[in-house]
């Protein structure tokens, strides 16, 4: 294994689905049920059965909207107000009003939801002001009822093939994507009349502070190809320069986690046990008061559970020790640190693009379509805010079911043999060299200077003194890399990948002259808000000329109104001295 | 440049008398999201190759005889 074989291959088929972690499945599935005579193909650079962000499980949903605790409408104007007002309303609308049928389709597949003594929905308020928080009891079997539902579907899945480009067609529809395996370096070349695209977030773009290149908040897995492949596809993304920012255990980089101890009575503490923020939902006004008391006198901040009674604490403690991230409970007994017992003391994550707990993500409409003809995207790498887990499935969906009938009207799109042969020497070019610089090393590097340059507070000339450095960078990936074998193939696939997402979240984030969202795009040399100038998204491009650029798009007029008074609402996270 | 061989000590480790892959498992290599573990050649027996792993259990939770143990990688401990 990992010896590097010459060879391609190439499939036919209608809907390919890039990506087979939440969205990707559910895409598959919906596209596959909608018309069972198509053929569907998953392409998953790990293995269906346990990849993506919810490789273990999940410990709940965090969005959900269920009739009699929350309403579309209210849902929608939350998110509008968490995301500082820069949402086209409709795709958040229209998840809001679909996620309910899919939270019962889920139950169906066999994802118990919890429910109250009554048979109700047991929904928790962890939000600042709706209530749509729903623990999984058994969370970590999501992705086991998935695989089974796929295979019932009988979906064609090719595991370890990692997609590299899309290819467009003559007339500008999407064509296709290359991939190569991850395990020996052969190609796969997917000739397909739509494809989806559900490569999860940038997750490997900060360095976390440990320094350990793999101990990202994100599955590291997810390294941001989904964002690059779109650009050079010539998609736009939007709104990139609004980063993903977490407050995660410190050292652990797994989730504090809000929803999980908040509905129990835990909460967010400075060094003297106090509560400084209202809300611990995760928004980027509250990291900023996360952030500034971090920096404080009252410094660094804890997850505070001690306060409560041993068994809830230790309840708490049982969730999150065995569902999403499991190892964190050996993390935690190497400290000797008890929830019951201790505050746990807590970190800022380092930055990435994931709009699954932020917003920046490939330009979609409601209907997941990008603005590449026959292109979808969903899940964490597509643009709509605040999605989570029961977003990516439900807008997963509704991508698949838009998919089938796309595929329905068109033939396949032409495209240029010429892209194919360019591909293959890109994506070859380090395994013909003896000696080099390997991708370990430059990926060390950039990622260094993402969060020596990138990470907020985000200061212009500092941007443009990592615009210098990320393109000597990039004159060393292109000349110097060296891949030895497949495996090291694949990260140096990954390396490029990363570098041009910092070069979006650099470009995206000098081109909006404000600030906006909080820490996420805190810029010290443009401090204020500017709605006059700046309410719009940002949409980031490959030019005519092939250099990257950014341009306004306006924001759809609002479906639910937001009033004046409301609209500040996530502004007032700070809990302002006692009497 | 020339290239150094730099030693890690890594996360996961595998009990070689309950591992089975000389019997043809290959199971913890197969559900790996970042693709670090291989059979090795010399012993028939699992084994993490490279130091690239988010920790996140699936060998450990899927290996049928319970072989598979991942720690926290040393950076972060």
């Amino acid at each position: 294994m990992d010896e590097i074989t010459a060879g391609l291959s190439e499939i036919d088929c209608d809907v390919l689905v890039i990506g087979g972690g939440t969205a990707g499945p559910m895409a598959a599935y919906k596209a596959k049920m909608k018309n069972p005579d198509a053929k569907v193909v998953l392409l998953e650079k790990a293995n269906v059965k346990r990849s993506g962000a919810i490789s273990m499980g999940m410990d709940g949903l965090n969005n959900a909207v269920i009739p009699g605790h929350s309403t579309p409408e209210q849902y929608t104007k939350e998110i509008t107000i968490a995301n500082d007002g820069i949402v086209d309303q409709a795709a958040v609308l229209k998840y809001a009003e679909n996620c309910f049928e899919m939270i019962q389709e889920l139950d169906r597949f066999g994802i118990r939801f919890q429910k109250d003594e009554n048979g109700d929905y047991d929904v928790k308020k962890v939000h600042h002001m709706g209530t749509y928080v729903l623990p999984m009891p058994n969370g970590e079997t999501v992705k086991k009822a998935l695989y089974r539902q796929l295979r019932r579907a009988r979906i064609l899945i090719s595991n370890r093939y990692m997609a590299t480009r899309l290819l467009t067609g003559k007339s500008g529809r999407i064509a296709g994507a290359i991939a190569v395996n991850t395990r020996t370096a052969e190609f796969l070349v997917v000739r397909a009349k739509t494809v989806i695209m559900s490569m999860g977030a940038a997750g490997r773009l900060g360095l976390p502070t440990s320094g350990y290149l793999f101990g990202t908040y994100e599955n590291a897995a997810n390294s941001g190809e989904g964002y690059a492949m779109a650009y050079h596809a010539g998609a736009k993304l939007a709104n990139l320069e609004c980063f993903q920012i977490n407050p995660l255990i410190k050292d652990y980089n797994g989730p504090a986690c809000a929803y999980v101890a908040g509905p129990f009575g835990g909460y967010t503490a400075n060094a003297k046990g106090e509560r400084f923020i209202e809300c611990d939902y995760w928004s980027g006004q509250m990291m900023q008061e996360f952030y500034k008391e971090l920096q404080s006198g009252n410094g660094p901040v804890f997850l505070r559970l001690n306060h409560l009674r041993q068994e809830t604490a230790d309840h708490i403690e049982h969730i999150l020790h065995t569902v999403e991230r499991p190892s964190r409970g050996r993390f935690h007994e190497a400290r000797g640190t008890r929830y019951a017992q201790t505050m746990i003391e807590m970190h800022i994550s380092e930055i990435g693009f994931c709009s699954g707990h932020s917003a920046s993500g490939v330009f979609v409409d409601e209907c997941a379509r990008t603005t590449v003809p026959g292109l979808y995207a969903a899940g964490d790498m597509a643009s709509v805010p605040h999605n989570y887990m029961l977003g990516a499935f439900t807008n997963g969906a509704i991508a698949g079911e838009d998919a089938i009938d796309f595929a329905a009207e068109v033939d396949f799109d032409a495209y240029d043999r010429a892209d194919v042969l360019a591909e293959q020497e890109r994506v070859l070019a380090p395994t013909r060299r003896e000696d080099g610089i390997p991708p370990n090393q430059i990926e060390y590097k950039v990622r260094r200077l993402v969060n020596d340059y990138l990470q907020p507070p985000k200061v212009s000339k500092k941007y443009e003194l990592a615009q210098q450095r990320f393109a000597e960078a990039r004159e060393d990936m292109e000349q110097v890399m060296v891949a030895r074998d497949a495996h090291e193939l694949m990260r140096a696939l990954e390396v490029s990948s990363i570098l041009d997402c910092a070069d979006m979240a650099a470009c995206a984030s000098l081109y909006r002259a404000e600030s906006r969202w909080g820490l996420y795009h805190w810029r010290t040399d443009y401090p204020e808000r500017n709605d006059d100038e700046w309410k719009c998204h940002v949409l980031l491009g490959k030019q005519d000329d092939g250099t990257m650029g950014c341009e306004k798009r306006a924001v759809q007029p609002y479906i639910v109104p937001i009033s004046d008074d409301e609209k500040d609402a996530y502004y007032k996270q700070r809990i302002t001295a006692e009497a | 440049m020339p290239l150094a061989n730099t030693s890690t000590s890594v996360p996961v480790v595998v009990d070689e008398d309950k591992c089975i892959a000389d019997k043809g498992c290959t199971v913890c290599v197969d559900v790996c999201p970042l693709d670090v573990l291989r059979i090795s050649e010399l012993t028939g027996k699992a084994y993490m190759k490279f130091d690239e792993c988010w920790y996140c259990m699936p060998c450990e939770a899927d290996c049928p005889t319970g072989a598979v143990t991942v720690n926290i990688p040393y950076l972060l401990k």
